[in-house]
């Protein structure tokens, strides 16, 4: 059972009986007011989306969902395939399914998918991912300012924000959760 | 991300925010404020029905320094301001973080609306010291800080921007889906923006208004659709503030939440309070608008997660 101040992006809850994802989340709290929980809910079997305000007090079921570990294996046209290593049997989802994580797919990385009952709905990435930087302006040097940051881009074509010294070529982690540069990973 | 890289990247916003509060204070040091400290860790605190404290070993870390602040003001302490380090359980958002920093006043001798106008005096004041013209630039929106700023009652900001009445909000229990909803995200747009009258039902520590019962002396200050204050003419009678606090506690004991022990001290302290006003003032969303940050994490040096 989670209650209100357990909602939070990606939380995967249940709603008369359909699984929905938390897909945006805010706090929020008026002057001397109660506590809010403003989120966008998103059904996972027909994609339809609602926007709800929970309250404190508020408690709701987790979405009866089952994982499985499953390895990438390509995309094709608009479904990316997924095969389960014991039983070699394979699902494909659509980009919709796979929403943000198509940023950080790479071949062969291993991640939960989810099932209700035999559909497969999506995919849970690894929290941190190592990508390897496949465009990056030079590091101009003497630019030591701590802070300073430059976009860069990964080899899924990924494009975001990190510290001016990161260099083409290199490892970078990268918060799956947030999208977020995480740090440079040393070979 | 690299920590020690989002703690140098913040350095822009933790100066200005350091020279914002050099300015609060030298602004209440020229009118002759005194400035107090009180204990973060008490045995007790106003009960209030939707704040929860952090427990530290059987007492509570404060969640504002009202009652020690009103406990000085009533022995003659007319002039007093903090900057208090407060705690809130279970809050944290964009726009919250559980150790924040409230801006506290109180005066003796002033209403709410003498400290409006003491409000559009300080803002003039740190915007000049900051070297900043009399407009600041908060998420797109030219905030004019000149005043006299609007001045709304609660009530006829549900007239312009709500789909039903106040009385109708707070009948149905959705005041405060309401103002967060409908209302907090017009307000403070152009200049800062005074919201006041407020419900007596949501003002515990409040005066009420004479002519209007119904309604309590409280103002909450909004820039840029932010909430950045709240004050009260202060409630002054014991038995009325008494009566008050066991209605806070009823709310608590109903939602499940532990009552606090009755501020025995401070109701003892309040008949000799004079006439006044005060205020809690968000230094962290102040800071917020002086470095045009989206959120509270920008200008704290460290948020728990980083911890």
């Amino acid at each position: 059972m989670y209650s209100a101040s357990d909602l939070r992006k990606n939380l995967k809850i249940q709603i008369e009986g359909e699984p929905y994802v938390v897909t945006d989340f805010q706090f929020v709290k008026p002057g001397k007011g109660q506590a809010l929980y403003r989120c966008k809910l998103k059904n996972m079997v027909t994609g339809s989306q609602f926007d709800r305000t929970f309250r404190s007090g508020d408690s709701f079921e987790p979405a009866n969902l089952q994982e499985k570990n499953m390895q990438y294996l390509y995309k094709e046209g608009d479904q990316y395939c997924f095969m389960d290593n014991e039983t070699y049997e394979q699902v494909y989802l659509t980009e919709d399914q796979v929403g943000e994580a198509s940023n950080f797919l790479i071949d062969n990385i291993e991640a939960e998918i989810l099932f209700f009952g035999s559909d497969a709905l999506g995919v849970t990435l690894p929290n941190f991912v190592d990508l390897t930087v496949t465009q990056a302006d030079p590091w101009v040097k003497g630019d030591t300012a701590a802070g300073n940051t430059k976009p860069i881009t990964v080899e899924t074509g990924y494009t975001l924000n990190a510290p001016s010294f990161i260099e083409e070529g290199e490892k970078i982690r990268i918060d799956t959760r947030t999208g977020d540069y995480s740090t440079r990973v040393k070979e | 991300m690299d920590e020690q890289w989002i703690l140098a990247r913040r350095r822009e916003a933790l100066q200005t925010r350091a020279a914002m509060i050099q300015a609060i204070r030298q602004f209440f040091l020229s009118r002759d404020y005194l400035e107090v400290e009180t204990p973060l860790r008490v045995p007790t605190q106003a009960p209030e029905a939707h704040i929860d404290p952090v427990m530290s070993e059987g007492w509570f870390l404060h969640t504002s320094p009202e009652l020690c602040m009103k406990r000085l003001l009533a022995a003659g302490y007319e002039r007093i301001f903090q900057f208090a380090r407060c705690f809130r359980a279970g809050e944290r958002g964009n726009l919250h973080i559980g150790e924040f920093t409230l801006l506290e006043w109180y005066r003796a001798g002033i209403d709410y609306r003498d400290m409006m106008d003491e409000c559009e005096d300080l803002f003039i004041h740190i915007t000049q010291a900051l070297g900043r013209g009399e407009t600041v630039t908060y998420q797109g929106h030219k905030i004019a800080l000149a005043g006299p700023w609007e001045r709304i009652s609660v009530r006829d900001a549900f007239h312009r921007y709500a789909p039903l009445t106040m009385e109708e909000a707070i009948e149905a229990d959705r005041f405060d889906e309401i103002m967060v909803s409908h209302i907090e995200p017009h307000v403070g747009l152009t200049n800062p923006t005074i919201l006041y009258n407020y419900p007596a039902s949501l003002a515990a520590l409040s005066r009420l208004r004479q002519e209007d019962p119904t309604l309590a002396e409280r103002f909450e200050l909004y820039m840029g659709g932010l909430e950045v204050a709240n004050a009260f003419s202060e409630l002054t009678d014991r038995d009325e503030q008494q009566a008050r606090f066991a209605r806070e506690q009823d709310h608590r004991r109903t939602r499940g939440k532990p009552p606090y022990p009755e501020p025995e001290r401070f109701l003892a302290a309040l008949p000799s309070m004079p006439e006044s006003s005060g205020i809690a003032l968000g230094v962290d969303r102040l800071a917020m608008i002086f470095t045009d940050s989206a959120t509270i994490d920008d200008v704290v040096a460290f948020t728990p997660e980083m911890l």
